[in-house]
């Protein structure tokens, strides 16, 4: 999938994948696409929540390799 | 023959309007509800670094998701507020649910529990600056954000932070013991009025 900026938000714990990511998503611009990776399982449900509650869509997540995280966040 | 057509008349409005309205009364309050900030006050009564944590996770999260957020630090609370947050030390000395494990070594050593007798851990100086520097190598350790990082994502995201003018006085504190983003400094009766509007208010 394309995307318009990647935020590396491996080893990092609750809630500072949500923190950095809505800081990125802050740099772009409306429609653009953020790519996501994290190792924190709670980033799974919590980026669900964040999109659901800010209205950023989350076109797709999935695991990429054994115990990471991928995301990817479209800027509404 | 005039007055049966109007109470006729006014049954099937009636009717009507049973139809109609709670349908597009439904329609206004989600239309209401979807464009309002949610929000969050809370109350930080404590001033130990392992509690300093929930109220800054929180508030930090919730400003991610866009609400508004107010932070109102009492009694130990306002040590949260200091210029210099580094000094927090964490007690194991009474709290019985804190594990005491080692952050360095291999694994069998790490997750060995150090269950230390509360008089032993009275009786030796230093015992809280030791379990406060294995703490903060844990926290490193896990990836959890240190606390003046949370404090600064707060501030930077929105996150109002107010003091307890009573306790600033209480505790003998100065304005210029705290960092400036302290927006305001007041008492109860302030408080409390935000606290009704908000959408979830905690006590910590």
């Amino acid at each position: 999938m394309n995307f318009d900026k990647e935020l590396d938000a491996r080893g990092l714990n609750c809630p500072l994948p949500i923190l950095r990511a809505k800081k990125a998503l802050n740099d772009l611009t409306s429609g653009q696409v953020l790519r996501i990776v994290a190792t924190d399982p709670g980033s799974v449900k919590d980026f669900q929540a964040f999109a659901k509650q800010t209205g950023n869509e989350l076109l797709s997540q999935g695991e990429t390799s054994a115990k990471e995280f991928e995301f990817f966040l479209k800027r509404k | 023959m005039g007055n049966v057509d109007t109470s006729v008349m006014d049954d099937l409005i009636r009717q009507r309007l049973d139809e109609i309205l709670p349908q597009a009364l439904e329609k206004k309050l989600a239309e209401m509800k979807e464009a309002r900030t949610p929000s969050m006050t809370i109350i930080a009564t404590k001033g130990t670094l392992d509690w300093a944590y929930p109220p800054f996770i929180l508030a930090s999260t919730a400003a991610a998701l866009g609400w508004d957020v107010s932070v109102f630090c009492t009694f130990y609370g306002l040590e949260l507020l200091k210029k210099d947050i580094s000094g927090l030390k964490v007690s194991p000395l009474g709290n019985p649910g804190m594990p005491m494990k080692m952050p360095f070594g291999p694994d069998w050593f790490k997750s060995i529990n150090w269950n230390i007798p509360n008089i032993v851990q009275a009786g030796i100086p230093g015992f809280e600056s030791l379990a406060t520097t294995l703490m903060k190598q844990t926290i490193r350790n896990c990836g959890v954000a240190d606390i003046a990082e949370l404090r600064g994502l707060c501030a930077e995201a929105g996150v109002k932070f107010i003091a307890c003018q009573m306790t600033v006085e209480l505790f003998g504190f100065s304005r210029e013991d705290f960092i400036p983003e302290v927006t305001e400094y007041v008492g109860a009766a302030s408080f409390l009025p935000m606290a009704k509007d908000a959408d979830v208010s905690l006590f910590i």
